[in-house]
């Protein structure tokens, strides 16, 4: 041992000497190498403590070697790029690092909430379903913002991300989750036949416990071989090799998804601009699931103390990075893998005092290899407890007993500063569970292995259950050659390795070894020890009936930490079994969830953020808005000008303004967002009839019809004028917020209901720009542009379509008119749409033309008392409700909603009727969706009669005007309606919903 | 029933909490009943502590297949509130939210109330008309309800991205200061333990396989442990409604979605409020724990699988991203499904049908975890007295038969 007690001269392969990182943690400055995590390098510099755990606040230490860890949380980074909950285990340090420990106050190794622990029998599982009922106002106001405050592991970043993040989406025929020795050897085998292999790992190199794992391949450390073959497929062009990359969910036909942090380790990588995670979204044609095992540990009392550890982590700690967990440690285990890390410790110079096994006499060459190195080992024994200094952060030494199920006698006390623990192995079948893959139990490893897959996923190796080297390295090979043949590829020669390994004693089950003093009083035995679940509260949950797994688990919140049980889940049923006298699949398991590990929310957003969120939809006209002062608003993933104000106006004058352009002068709208379906073929006409209330069958070539579309429940959906354009196409206009659900709802009757029909159904929507010309001036703005077509009154009616070219443009003409106005509407195709636009502007300049926004369309249809979708409709009124029964045929066979539209409901008197309100103070506006009362005077609750749709201040007749849904409104024709609003009676009187021009004289010319 | 108290609680950790009794019971099904609801979820047990407290019918049982509340009552993001638009809506919400209020008390189980406020954001004109006509049916219904502004948004959730060139800024809200989250596990315990204390036999891990009918009456159930007479039987199976009751010969006019949810890692508070966002189909809380709560759109196919796809949830997750910028750098945790029975007009159905004996109250959707005080009261007074409540009269089956829907979608375009 060096100077540095924590750091081994003569081991960590993976860390570089000559090169010293520092950075803080809690701000301090920590050195460590290259190579390091924040754990080793933290750990090396002499410090156990890393974190708080959530209910007790107890201090606690490194655990695991990688994503097991469920105590050494840690946040990262700074202010907006602050990264909380993230384990020391895993980030990889580099210079100027910044990191914290989390869930303590005011400091790490003085927190308050550790009175919490003090108290910890108070507050055992579940206590506050029990407790913090009485005041009832207590609860919001006092309790739970204490228990919040308390709760939550880290804190969030401060402010918008300023990294980015991308996805990828491919296809490959053989995924390799984990690149252990299985994967590898997996790998090497699909990827000789030529397909495309993918192969990740959540660590930053292959190899998985290659190092560390024992055995031989090729009669040479297991480690070499890993290497090169990390090496040859990195060359092979037929095989991607995807390194920090987690295999994190799997879903229905083989949908996988991929978690690659790609600049966590270096900042310099999200300086550049590469995105710092990538979310990889594969469909593989065969998966083969090489995940590798967790360790599990054994429950004994206090078995949380900083300096605890899996055997692993200490084993892998100092191979990989010289990190010693401590001077003197012992061993505990019920299986001969952790005697690994007593030979390993031993050989680097770490004290290994005693190694305590829960069997009986086992036999092995492992336990052979312990006593010739001259270790200390005491069978049929187990923890009784742990003896610690410093507030529970130091460990001083370990009392051992003779380990039976009952009390504990004949206590020895062991000094030690450090216990690596071993209670067997779990395979990770998390990804074979995903999409429904089933697991048994194997009462050999007693533990889950894989049994059925409904997607029929190839696994292999620790994943499978099979630990040793040469086991593994069989099933890689054969799960590999098994993916080539199913994918009926062509088996590629490879020259197998052999591997050996010693042969192992069995394991025997130990989940809960007792402690000192009367069963289950006092001292704590940890399972899940990120959210304090301890055994007693497990047994606790089953005294009080929450004996289903789940129950146990939602009771006690055993598995729910970040963790996501990945040590405690195994080791929870078998203190559950052990207690209840039953057998673990008895008990049964908990379902495992996507993701295996935690997925960034970035990731999963991906480059869709900011203006690629939902990205703009802009018409050809968009960016003369733009320059024009157009004020938008969204309307569905459009942005529509609202209005234009001018200099010194507001939205209201600007509206008012366009308005009485329209009336007086002319106008111009950009209505290109209107949408637009081609629908072409024989039975198009057939179809038309089928889809709308209305007949279009009978409509003649060049004729414009207004349609209204019902659901299957006889409300209005959609609407829009349909134009024929020849025997068997017409073209389709819906609102513009419905074009998209529109062109889907046609789809989906020709492709589901009525596939016999020979119709095709184009949206066109964005390939025309479409401009209204109204006002008492458009013809003369249209006829002032060169072209062919003749827009005069007797050429060109109402409600009909010409094409011809305009201003040198191929156009397709509608006099149709939302407006009330002499109207045309212009279509053209939208790269000609800005020309036409501009032709239209200036040959307008002359009479008065201003362009015109939503808002000013939406006063001027109601002026007329023309309906929007939407609006004057939610889903639950029909056209005979808005007034428009002639619209619905009562000729045709069958339409969607007609025999909706006959049920009793629909045909009752005194439903809700489209009518107009006329306030009685011209000057006062109804609110937006304003009720009328029976009683206006009275107190809530008060009957309505029905409530306002639409509600403007009308330019053209000088006075506010509103449309409303009104309980029996036509029969109410001159009676007047109250509102209670600001606590005052406002009174309006019910009239015909058409406002301006009743008899349609000014569209007629 | 030993009452939960904070004296209970101190003197049960004198003894190291050995002494707890069971919180129900795991009784032997009976030969006959006065009733059998079928499916122990939230709003079957509800259903049977308030047959048996407010109509003092005790020799009833709570079949189950699985576990009971493991259905959609612990699946949801536990949003709870009443500002629906529709007034048959209002009433049964309204109801429900208010005996939350109190019901941490009433079951002596703390379910966790938080009336933290809810709001539904408005992020077009179009949404905030829409809002706006929900909040004058609300006010006059007598709800506490009120718009509010984009600077009041921002102070009630300070999170939220209040950028006026936002992708859909934020125009304002409809806010339910009343409205918030409750531990959802807790309700479905808190109901069996309360029902069961009264005498209710709650048998779990027992699958009805049959509905006995004789002439046009139930008379008894089939189950895996055996047959039950009974002549009044309560189907309460969400998303398995249609099965069971083709058991009986009745065809259910709905359908069966996956809804999924998802919570990122514990952090310290950052959002002290239910914000929804409509627009772009996402909602957000955070849990006492720490995990922010997350839910959005259901998937857009019938499934039993209780497994969602991931386009759906990455659709949610990216809308919240851009609502809560400062969620990019956290973390998703876990991620589940539940199936959600789904109705023509997406409300519920809380009714008797032609078979006489046979109520059925499912179709909550997306929604219905808000609703299971108000859905067991009323569907009690139903099955007790053989006639609809008055607020359960409107959710008929036949209303499908007369097209006298009930129809939210205006209000809320969103699941929830």
């Amino acid at each position: 041992m060096s100077g540095k007690p924590y750091r081994l001269s003569d081991a960590g392969r993976l860390i570089d000497r000559s090169k010293r990182v520092s950075f803080t943690f809690d701000g301090k400055t920590v050195s460590g190498f290259a190579g390091d995590t924040v754990a080793s390098a933290v750990m090396a510099s002499g410090q156990r403590v890393m974190g708080r755990s959530f209910k007790y606040h107890r201090p606690r230490g490194v655990v695991g070697l990688g994503s097991e860890e469920m105590n050494a949380l840690i946040g990262v980074g700074k202010a907006e790029r602050h990264e909380p909950n993230l384990l020391a285990t895993k980030v990889e340090i580099f210079d100027g690092l910044s990191a914290v420990s989390q869930n303590r106050w005011p400091s790490l190794n003085h927190d308050i909430g550790a009175i919490n622990n003090v108290l910890g029998r108070f507050f055992s599982a579940g206590f506050y379903y029990k407790t913090f009922m009485w005041p009832q106002a207590f609860w919001k106001h006092v309790y739970e913002p204490f228990i919040r405050q308390a709760a939550g592991l880290g804190k969030a970043p401060t402010g918008r991300d300023p990294d980015v993040y991308e996805q990828v989406h491919v296809h490959c025929d053989v995924l390799i989750a984990g690149a252990g020795a299985a994967g590898l050897a997996a790998a090497e085998a699909a990827a000789a036949s030529g397909l495309r292999v993918i192969i990740a790992d959540e660590n930053p190199r292959l190899g998985g416990l290659c190092d560390i794992g024992g055995g031989l391949i090729d009669g040479a450390s297991p480690l070499e071989w890993a290497k090169t073959r990390a090496a040859a497929l990195a060359a092979a062009d037929n095989v991607q090799v995807l390194t920090r990359t987690t295999v994190a969910g799997h879903f229905e036909d083989n949908y996988v998804l991929m978690f690659e942090r790609v600049g966590d380790h270096d900042p310099s990588i999200t300086a550049a601009g590469t995105p710092r995670h990538r979310l990889w979204k594969v469909r593989a044609g065969q998966i083969i699931i090489a995940a590798g095992a967790i360790e599990r540990p054994i429950a004994f009392a206090n078995n949380d103390r900083p300096g605890v550890m899996l055997a692993s982590a200490a084993r892998g700690l100092a191979a990989r990075y010289g990190t010693a967990a401590g001077v003197n440690g012992v061993v505990f285990t019920n299986n001969d893998d952790a005697y690994r890390t007593a030979l390993m410790l031993k050989s680097m110079g770490v004290g290994v005092a005693r190694i305590i096994d829960s069997r009986t006499n086992p036999e092995s060459a492992l336990i052979d290899q312990a006593k010739a190195a001259g270790l200390d080992i005491s069978f049929g024994s187990s923890i009784a407890g742990v003896m610690t200094s410093k507030g529970g952060k130091q460990i001083d030494g370990i009392k051992m007993s003779p380990y039976n199920r009952g009390r504990v006698t004949n206590e020895t006390k062991v000094d030690c500063d450090f216990v690596a623990v071993s209670g067997g192995w779990n395979p990770a079948v998390h990804l074979w569970c995903h999409n429904g893959g089933k697991i048994k139990f194997d009462h050999e490893l007693q533990t889950y292995r894989p049994d059925r897959s409904p997607d029929g996923l190839l696994i292999a190796g620790a994943a499978n259950g099979t630990f040793d080297v040469p086991g593994a390295l069989a099933e890689g090979y054969a799960a590999g050659e098994q993916a080539v043949a199913l994918l009926k590829g062509k088996a590629g020669k490879i020259a197998k390795a052999s591997a050996t390994q010693e042969a192992q004693a069995k394991l025997e089950p130990i989940w809960f070894a007792p402690a000192t003093g009367a069963y289950n009083e006092g001292d704590k035995h940890f399972i899940d020890q990120q959210n304090d679940v301890v055994a007693s509260g497990l047994e606790l949950a089953q005294r009080e009936g929450y004996e289903s797994v789940e129950h146990t688990k939602r009771y006690t919140t055993l598995g729910m930490a970040t963790d996501q049980g990945k040590t405690s889940n195994i080791l929870g049923l078998g203190v559950v079994a052990e207690a209840t006298g039953k057998t673990i699949p008895e008990i049964g398991t908990t379902t495992f969830r996507p993701p295996y590990t935690t997925v960034s929310f970035g990731s999963i957003a991906g480059a869709h953020v900011r203006d690629r969120f939902l990205p703009v939809r802009r018409t050809a006209i968009h960016d003369w808005h733009v320059a024009n002062g157009a004020d938008f608003e969204p309307v569905g993933q459009w942005r529509r000008p609202y209005c234009y104000p001018k200099a010194g106006e507001d939205r209201h004058k600007a509206v008012t303004r366009e308005i009485l352009a329209v009336r007086n002068k002319v106008g111009l709208l950009d209505a290109s967002t209107l949408g637009k379906i081609e629908i072409k073929g024989p039975d198009a006409g057939e179809f038309l009839d089928r889809m709308y209330t209305n007949t279009f069958s009978t409509l003649k070539e060049g004729r414009c019809r207004y349609g209204l579309m019902a659901n299957e429940m006889g409300f209005l959906m959609d609407d829009g004028v349909t134009v024929r354009v020849g025997p068997e196409h017409f073209i389709m206009h819906t609102t513009s917020g419905g074009a998209d659900r529109i062109a889907g709802w046609l789809e989906e009757w020709l492709q589901t209901e009525w596939p016999d029909l020979k119709v095709f159904v184009t949206p066109v929507t964005e390939q025309w720009a479409q401009f209204a010309v109204a006002g008492p001036n458009a013809r003369k703005v249209l006829e002032k542009l060169s072209g062919d077509i003749d827009f005069s009154a007797e050429a060109f009616p109402f409600m009909t379509m010409k094409t011809g070219t305009l201003a040198g443009m191929s156009v397709r003409a509608y006099r149709i008119s939302f407006s009330g106005e002499l109207s045309y509407e212009i279509g053209v195709p939208a790269n000609q749409g800005r020309a036409l636009w501009d032709a239209i502007l200036e040959a307008g300049a002359a009479f008065g033309i201003e362009v015109y926004g939503t808002e000013a369309l939406h006063v001027l249809r109601a002026e007329k008392g023309f309906i929007i979708i939407g609006d004057e409709t939610d889903n639950t009124v029909t056209a005979i409700d808005v007034g428009l029964e002639g619209l619905v045929s009562k000729k045709k066979r069958d339409f969607i909603g007609k025999r909706s539209m006959e049920q009793s409901f629909l045909k009752m008197d005194g439903r809700k009727q489209l009518v107009g309100l006329l306030t009685e103070d011209p000057n006062y506006v109804l609110p937006d969706g304003a009720h009328a009362l029976e009683d206006a005077t009275g107190k809530p609750p008060q009957k309505t009669l029905g409530h306002v749709t639409s509600t403007y201040m009308s330019p053209s007749i000088g006075r506010s005007i509103a449309m409303a849904l009104i309980f029996n409104g036509r029969a109410r024709m001159g009676e007047t309606l109250s509102f209670s609003l600001d606590g005052k009676v406002v009174k309006a009187k019910v009239v015909e919903p058409v406002f301006y021009d009743k008899e349609g004289a000014r569209q007629n010319v | 029933m030993n009452r939960y108290s904070v004296f209970s609680v101190a003197r049960n950790a004198m003894n190291y909490n050995k002494d707890w009794e069971r919180a129900w019971r795991s009784p032997n099904p009976k030969a006959e009943y006065d009733a059998v609801i079928i499916g122990a979820g939230g709003h079957g047990l509800a259903t049977a502590y308030y047959l048996a407290k407010e109509h003092k019918m005790t020799n009833i049982a709570v079949i189950e297949k699985g576990w009971l509340g493991g259905g959609n009552t612990g699946r949801n993001t536990t949003i709870i509130r009443s500002n629906y638009l529709q007034e048959p809506s209002i009433a049964i919400y309204e109801l429900s939210r208010s005996l939350y209020e109190g019901l941490s008390q009433e079951l002596n189980y703390n379910m966790m109330f938080s009336p933290r406020g809810l709001m539904m954001l408005c992020q077009t004109e179009h949404e905030l008309r829409a809002l706006k006509r929900t909040w004058h049916a609300n006010r006059h219904a007598g709800l506490d309800c009120r718009m509010i502004s984009p600077k009041e948004v921002k102070e009630i959730c300070p999170i939220i991205n209040d950028d006026p060139n936002a992708r859909y800024p934020i125009l304002g809200a409809y806010y339910q200061p009343r409205g918030g989250t409750g531990r959802h596990d807790a309700v479905a315990w808190g109901y069996a333990r309360g029902a069961d204390a009264m005498g209710v036999d709650i048998i779990q891990n027992c699958a009805v396989t049959g509905i006995r009918r004789e002439g046009g009456k139930v008379v008894g159930v089939e189950t895996e442990r055996g047959y039950i007479k009974t002549k009044r039987v309560g189907v309460v199976a969400a998303g398995h409604t249609s099965v069971v009751m083709q058991m009986a010969g009745v065809n259910m006019p709905i359908e069966s979605v996956c809804l999924q949810a998802l919570v990122s890692e514990p952090i310290k508070p950052v959002i002290d409020c239910v914000v929804m966002a409509n627009t772009v189909h996402g909602y957000m809380s955070q849990s006492d724990k720490g995990e922010l709560v997350i839910g959005g759109g259901a998937d857009s196919y019938n499934n039993y699988s209780q497994r969602g796809s991931f386009p759906a949830l990455e659709h949610t997750v990216t809308a919240l991203v851009e609502t809560f910028p400062i969620i990019s750098r956290l973390r998703m945790l876990r991620l589940w499904g539940g199936i959600v029975d789904m109705t023509g007009d997406r409300s519920p159905i809380l009714s008797g049908t032609d078979v006489e004996g046979l109520y059925v109250n499912c179709g909550w959707g997306t929604g219905g975890f808000k609703a299971i005080p108000g859905s067991g009261f009323v569907f009690a007074d139903t099955i007790a007295n053989g006639r609809p409540h008055p607020i359960a009269e409107p959710f008929s089956l036949n209303r499908f038969a007369e097209g006298r829907l009930i129809d939210e979608s205006v209000a809320a375009a969103v699941a929830h």
